[in-house]
């Protein structure tokens, strides 16, 4: 829509910073979350990012990126983005910049990189107290070449190398993980509660050193959904507590949307076509109750 | 100033000379005394740069990139494993178009893991689309950053620069060096210019997008590589330029008595020292033999070969490299060079220097015998592996104390 269109609708409209008409799927999460996380990061930023779904974002000679860009490939973005800083720091110290023309780093990767072959890159850069804003959009599968299981996959859902049974595995605890290191602030996030995903990333942007913003990124292709039912089922993996919302900083986790009631965990599952085979041609009771049992676990430790 | 110093050392005072404010770096035998001398210099502000250890070769080499891609002069080094390790962003750096002097020093490739130079390792970064210097001395190192540096960041050429030596024989080798003024370098070497990539607050640029199409991807591969061929050309102004100010020459071949010579080594590296020690004892033979070590390899400098081979008889090509399963390196890029003349001169191949595998002189003397019988019979052997009856020996008395059958293998 042109600006004159815009005049011709005499709707006012606003005026979102990161670009539309990207190559990313109708209902991706991921994209929905970033809409609303740029929104408040802004320009002044060198989005340094790694091989996934959102390298596609940027495709010679298009963005959708009003700020600075940067591929590195998928295990290292995050010494990219310590190249990035320290060579913002050199510069501002020898007084080449001024202090206006500085930027935040901001890493940008999906669950692959994020939880598997980047870690030893963000372990050394959270070692090293680099300060950067780390955005993983967790899928739960390698999505970009077609969404086979990651080590971000939850038990039991199908991808396209555990089509049978589903992933025997379970999802790797990346929170943890991340605060185990005592960064500056770690939070888990959802694009489909924008104010408590608001929140953090105002949270963050407050802090300096390393954080990580934790996105589950619902994803109609490779998780099974029409594209419409990408708001519901956000909103189900937080309400079923399958998706904690959380953060941790000074030491310290704090819940932030805790459900007063949780929804059945199959209620979310059932939505989905990595988890049909819990349901058809037969019901797994035994399957579906051990999944709820992981949810039911981790909230008695909680409540 | 004139000093003892080490490959190492000298490759750390081409970088400090250099001026350079960002060291990424990671330890690795044979190269760690390079950052571990600038990292003392940094504590004690004599250098006025930024030193960061990364967890791996990969992260050094991505940073490396950023932070050049920012917009600062980098300077980093490694060797080998370490090399192969970053491998995947050595492509990427070149890719990025981004202009630093990354150190390579040579060491052979595991396995079986060793500590000894020979040039697999940076040979595999040969087409990388990293420049690539080859040195032979400690003076050569420092030199060879210098030029490094004005060679990447000519606008012409924006591309990453590779200076190799080889482990022990240069890394822990004392050779008196000479070290120019800051003021001697500041004239040949003006401030790094980042041009129109960088990053800065408020002139958003994007950097290393995505293509789609083999279109797009060949016009940018094509671009990288164009800027190569360029670089020979900038390579020649630029050591023109060199020897003007510190008056030695840093041509990309050296020539050592060529002059008359009908038989030539080739060779790259601090093992055509060697070589050279063999020339000049075949020489007071009467022998007209001479050596040519190419310093700079990538670009790979054909014509400057052709010129200096044309109308001699035999060349003896020792590469310090084995490409499994073809040979020699080197031998096969003289080779494709050398085809299109009328009359080549005959070239033997022989592949030695493995893991730091010594070349005696007897071995150079029996190389220019075999390849002056190959320019009489015509009949050109094929490539050889040095290796003696007494290593052999040796390398079966080891597998007796280890209990094998190295007796009937």
């Amino acid at each position: 829509m042109s600006e004159q269109d815009v005049a011709r609708t005499g709707k006012k409209r606003r005026q979102s910073p990161l670009g539309a008409g990207t190559p990313m799927c109708a209902g991706c999460g991921g994209l929905q979350a970033l809409h609303q996380i740029y929104d408040l990061v802004g320009d002044k930023t060198v989005f340094v990012n790694a091989a996934g779904c959102m390298t596609l974002l940027s495709i010679y000679p298009f963005t959708p990126f009003p700020g600075s860009w940067l591929y590195t490939a998928m295990a290292c973005a995050p010494a990219g983005a310590q190249g990035v800083r320290d060579a913002l720091d050199v510069l501002l110290s020898k007084g080449r910049i001024r202090p206006e023309q500085d930027q935040l780093p901001v890493v940008l990767t999906g669950d692959g990189s994020a939880y598997g072959m980047g870690l030893s890159a963000t372990s050394a850069a959270i070692d090293r107290g680099l300060d950067f804003l780390y955005i993983c959009y967790d899928n739960e599968g390698y999505g970009n070449t077609g969404h086979q299981y990651s080590a971000a996959t939850p038990t039991g859902a199908r991808t396209a190398t555990s089509r049978v049974d589903g992933y025997s595995g379970v999802k790797k605890d990346l929170f943890t993980i991340w605060s185990a290191h005592r960064p500056a602030y770690v939070a888990t996030a959802i694009g489909t509660e924008p104010a408590d995903l608001a929140r953090k990333v105002k949270k963050a942007l407050s802090l300096r050193g390393p954080r990580l913003l934790l996105v589950l990124a619902p994803c109609p292709t490779g998780w099974g959904f029409e594209p419409a039912r990408m708001v519901e089922i956000g909103k189900l993996a937080v309400r079923t507590g399958i998706w904690p919302l959380k953060e941790y900083s000074d030491g310290a986790v704090q819940h932030t949307m805790v459900p007063s009631k949780r929804v059945a965990v199959e209620d979310y599952l059932h939505l989905q076509g990595r988890f049909r085979h819990l349901f058809v041609p037969v019901r797994n009771d035994d399957k579906l109750a051990a999944l709820q049992l992981q949810v039911d676990d981790y909230w008695s430790h909680i409540d | 100033m004139r000093k003892l110093l080490t490959g190492n050392s000298a490759a750390a005072w081409g970088a400090r000379l250099a001026e350079v404010d960002y060291l990424p770096v990671f330890p690795i035998t044979p190269q760690t005394e390079i950052i571990e001398t600038l990292a003392e210099w940094v504590d004690r502000s004599e250098l006025d740069a930024r030193l960061t250890t990364l967890e791996s070769e990969h992260s050094m080499v991505t940073a490396a990139g950023a932070a050049a891609a920012t917009g600062v002069r980098v300077f980093t080094a490694t060797s080998s494993q370490g090399l192969l390790y970053a491998m995947e962003m050595l492509y990427n750096l070149a890719g990025w178009r981004t202009p630093l002097v990354l150190v390579n020093v040579s060491r052979g490739l595991s396995a079986p893991i060793t500590l000894e130079p020979d040039h697999n390792d940076v040979l595999a970064a040969r087409d990388s689309g990293f420049l690539q210097l080859h040195c032979a001395t400690c003076q050569e190192v420092l030199d060879g950053v210098l030029l490094g540096y004005r060679l990447a960041e000519d606008m012409r050429v924006r591309l990453p620069v590779l200076v190799n030596l080889d482990g022990f024989y240069l890394s822990f080798t004392r050779e008196p060096v000479i070290i120019p003024t800051q003021d001697q370098v500041r004239a040949f070497l003006p401030p790094f210019d980042p041009g129109r990539n960088r990053f800065r607050g408020g002139e958003p640029v994007s950097q290393a997008v995505a293509v789609l199409g083999g279109g797009t991807y060949s016009y940018f591969r094509y671009q990288a590589h164009l800027a190569a061929l360029e670089a020979k050309k900038v390579f020649q102004e630029i050591s023109a330029d060199f020897k003007t100010h510190f008056g030695r020459a840093f041509d990309a071949i050296e020539t050592y008595r060529c002059e008359d010579a009908d038989i030539l080594f080739v060779m790259m590296g601090s093992f055509a020292t060697k070589a050279r020690e063999a020339v000049d004892r075949l020489r007071d033979d009467g022998r007209k033999v001479g050596l040519l070590r190419p310093r700079l390899l990538r670009p790979f400098p054909s014509q400057a070969f052709v010129r200096l081979l044309s109308g001699r008889a035999g060349v003896a090509v020792i590469d310090q490299n084995l490409s499994t399963g073809l040979g020699g390196v080197l031998y096969t890029e003289l080779a494709a060079a050398l085809y299109p003349l009328q009359r080549r001169p005959v070239l033997v191949s022989y592949v030695g220097g493995l893991g730091g595998r010594d070349i005696t002189a007897g071995e150079f003397y029996a190389m220019v015998e075999e390849v002056r019988q190959a320019v009489t019979t015509g009949r050109v052997p094929p490539p050889r592996l040095l290796f003696t009856e007494s290593e052999m020996q040796s390398v079966r008395g080891l597998q007796r104390i280890a209990g094998g059958k190295g007796r009937d293998a």
